[in-house]
């Protein structure tokens, strides 16, 4: 702050803001209306989901891992038992492949449109998010359907997936994808015509070609900036081998084209169900996958509906992964987020942020803590963490060692 | 004596318009959730809102410049209900007309736009000062054309008091349809006035919290949301009285019907408005108003000064 002078000021955005759905500290510094620069502290959603895979086994894991994120949960743990089963050198049948590509895919729609609807929140266009959300439900009703639950879908297992589907349900989805596509082609229509959508997103939170190539990003938020790459299409995972995916781009590298990149995702979403549906092979959907993975490491990619998704696992021989280490999406985008913020108005600010469409508990990683006075960084080890929060709930008058000992 | 307080106190005063007010707000609500694909709030809603705020503990920041805090909330519900009371509702005049009383209600409408620039300004929060200074810098891109529409209508009528207007536009019957261009303006100036969408710039909640008003709670919060409602209402009345001159002349309770009518669907309009469109910039606001706004509020007084010469009324 002291080199700012009177009028210029800084504003926090988070970690408890209206506009932003997790935890997460923007630091904005504005003149006016004009940002000057913006400090982002991550960390306040970290969970020690990784640690905690290594005390766990690899069954268990995959409901842990399911847990990084509340919308790609299936992402996460289809990445995970992917990395596992290579490991293992499981053949997975090829019908179960089938079934992730169409859960993924089904996930991919929901979190489109739940972002189109925040989106379209951000910039105060509340009838959009009534609108996509209404519609999101019925995507939501058939994961629900094929699955048993809204999010936390619980269908992957190593060496398969656990349910298997009927052309009951196959009709259904059928007919649910007919209505979504109706709708979609009138959301599209909205984004090309509407003038105060238009005006608000285009040109805002540019991030160029070279820029998003050199700062990493990955998903839509580079497919919007002509950078083509999805990994359903350049290293094909599940069944998408089989079936053809066009990588949608687009040229307007700012939210506008995010946007538009997300909603023709959407439709291309809808035609990749049908195909995987048509395809779908007869036969088993799972292998018997063994207790103790035997040694060895993989890294596996996954296209959530956010960007690229990287798992690598580390087996020793045991029951319990040696090492598990999760790159989500956001973690890539969000070096970019401040990138775009430059020399834009603090009314960019939310929409600027929701365009990489973050999902902050995904990014939380390690406690780093740099000393203001001698400038040395320090790392707390997971022991030190440990008696730091015990000592915090013994100051406040709760002794959780009791939870220790056996009653 | 007792005329004059009954008509500020109870009806069509202070009593009266709260109510009106709250029931507008569960209109707008209402229909905003409708065109949504939302089912909407009860009836009672605003009212229950209203009693709950009312109940609660006041929370003054320790900050702030207490007095001020407090004062901005209750000059501006005051502003905005006095307008009311100059207003021509369903008759020709009011109990308080008097030549040159269109300025004294453009002028009550801004204060409570300045009122919540102090309110938001003292309550020391930077959200609250953003919201305060947009709050500010919108009122200099929506006044003029307001200004502008209404004072084109009066131009043509050549009077400067609204009961004149209503004398005059119910000799002519059908010359208010030559004023439709200004009202569409104005319509659009009182959504920047009432802080809608897609001028709710002030407000902007994902932006800064709830600009302004993010420190108020309790009490005073009541009193900053009957304010919005009351200067909905009473905008809604003076664009009923200003351009939509008819039926002033029925039955007491036909006319009152028919003022309700007007009121409430422009009431409707706004709320379309909102429903339609995102949230304009700051930057993108004031140009939209300068540059289609005021040109388009020139050309109506042009147009009057043309038919008033044409007339020669």
């Amino acid at each position: 702050m002291h080199d700012l002078d009177k009028s210029k000021f800084k504003i926090p955005i988070g970690p408890q803001h209206p506009a932003l759905k997790e935890p997460e500290s923007f630091s904005v510094a504005l003149k006016g209306e004009k940002i000057l620069g913006v400090d982002i502290r991550l960390g306040y959603n970290h969970r020690g989901i990784e640690k905690a895979c290594e005390d766990r086994s690899y069954v268990q894991d995959v409901y842990l891992i399911e847990r990084v994120c509340g919308i790609c949960s299936h992402s996460h743990s289809t990445c995970f038992v992917q990395a596992v089963e290579e490991i293992a050198a499981l053949e997975v049948p090829m019908r179960a492949l089938y079934i992730r590509t169409l859960i993924g895919e089904l996930e991919r729609i929901h979190s489109h449109l739940l972002w189109l609807g925040v989106a379209g929140h951000e910039i105060g266009f509340d009838t959009l998010l009534m609108y996509t959300w209404r519609d999101r439900e019925i995507v939501m009703d058939i994961l629900a359907l094929l699955t048993g639950n809204r999010v936390n879908y619980g269908i992957n297992t190593i060496g398969g997936v656990r349910r298997d589907i009927d052309d009951k349900a196959i009709k259904k989805i059928l007919a649910a994808m007919n209505t979504l596509e109706d709708r979609t082609k009138y959301y599209i229509g909205i984004a090309l015509e509407e003038t105060t959508i238009i005006k608000r997103l285009s040109g805002v939170g540019v991030l160029s070609h070279e820029d998003a190539l050199r700062l990493d990003a990955v998903g839509p938020t580079a497919r919007a900036s002509r950078v083509a790459r999805d990994v359903r299409h350049d290293d094909p995972y599940a069944a998408y081998s089989e079936l053809t995916v066009n990588v949608i781009t687009d040229n307007h590298c700012d939210v506008y084209g995010r946007t538009l990149v997300r909603v023709k995702e959407l439709m291309e979403s809808y035609r990749i169900i049908r195909q995987c549906l048509e395809k779908l092979p007869a036969g088993p959907i799972t292998v018997k996958a063994p207790r103790k993975i035997q040694a060895g490491e993989s890294t596996s990619r996954y296209e959530a509906p956010r960007g690229e998704d990287l798992h690598y696992v580390k087996a020793n021989g045991t029951e319990k992964p040696e090492r598990v280490k999760i790159r989500a999406p956001t973690l890539a985008n969000v070096q970019a987020v401040k990138h775009m913020l430059k020399d834009r108005y603090l009314a960019d600010m939310p929409i600027v942020i929701a365009a990489i469409d973050p999902c902050f508990s995904c990014t939380d990683r390690l406690v780093s803590i740099n000393n203001l006075d001698d400038k040395k960084r320090e790392v707390i080890t997971w022991e030190k963490l440990r008696d730091y929060s015990i000592s915090w709930y013994r100051e406040r008058g709760i002794d959780p060692s009791i939870l220790n000992k056996k009653s | 004596m007792t005329n004059a307080l009954f008509s500020i106190i109870i009806f069509p005063g202070f009593f009266f318009l709260s109510i009106l007010a709250l029931f507008a707000e569960f209109f707008d609500r209402k229909l905003y959730a409708r065109l949504q694909n939302r089912v909407g709030p009860p009836w009672f809603q605003p009212f229950a809102d209203f009693i709950k705020l009312i109940a609660k503990e006041d929370i003054i920041p320790c900050d702030s410049s207490p007095r001020m805090f407090q004062l901005a909330p209750v000059f501006a519900l005051c502003a905005a209900v006095t307008t009311f009371l100059y207003i021509p509702l369903w008759r020709r005049d009011t109990n308080f007309s008097f030549n040159g009383d269109i300025i004294v209600i453009l002028y009550f409408l801004t204060i409570p736009t300045l009122a919540f620039f102090i309110g938001g300004w003292y309550s020391t929060s930077l959200y609250a000062r953003i919201g305060s200074v947009r709050c500010l810098t919108q009122l200099f891109a929506y006044e003029i054309p307001l200004f502008m529409g209404i004072l084109s209508a009066a131009l043509l009528a050549n009077t400067w008091s609204l009961s004149g207007m209503m004398v005059f536009y119910s000799r002519h019957p059908l010359l208010w349809l030559c004023n439709l261009l200004g009202f569409a303006v104005s319509l659009v100036s009182l959504l920047g006035k009432l802080e809608k969408v897609p001028f709710d710039i002030p407000e902007a909640e994902t932006e800064v919290v709830a600009g302004a008003f993010t420190e108020y709670s309790g009490r005073l919060f009541a009193l900053l949301r009957l304010t919005l409602d009351v200067e909905t209402v009473t905008g809604a009345a003076l664009l009923a009285a200003v351009f939509l001159p008819f039926g002033l002349t029925l039955n007491a309770p036909l006319a009152f019907v028919i003022f309700l009518l007007k009121v409430l669907s422009i009431i409707a309009v706004l709320s379309l408005c909102r429903t339609v469109v995102a949230r304009l910039r700051m930057d993108q606001m004031i140009d939209f108003c300068w540059k289609y706004l005021v040109p388009l509020g020139i050309l109506q007084l042009l147009i009057n000064l043309f038919l008033k010469m044409g007339l020669s009324i």
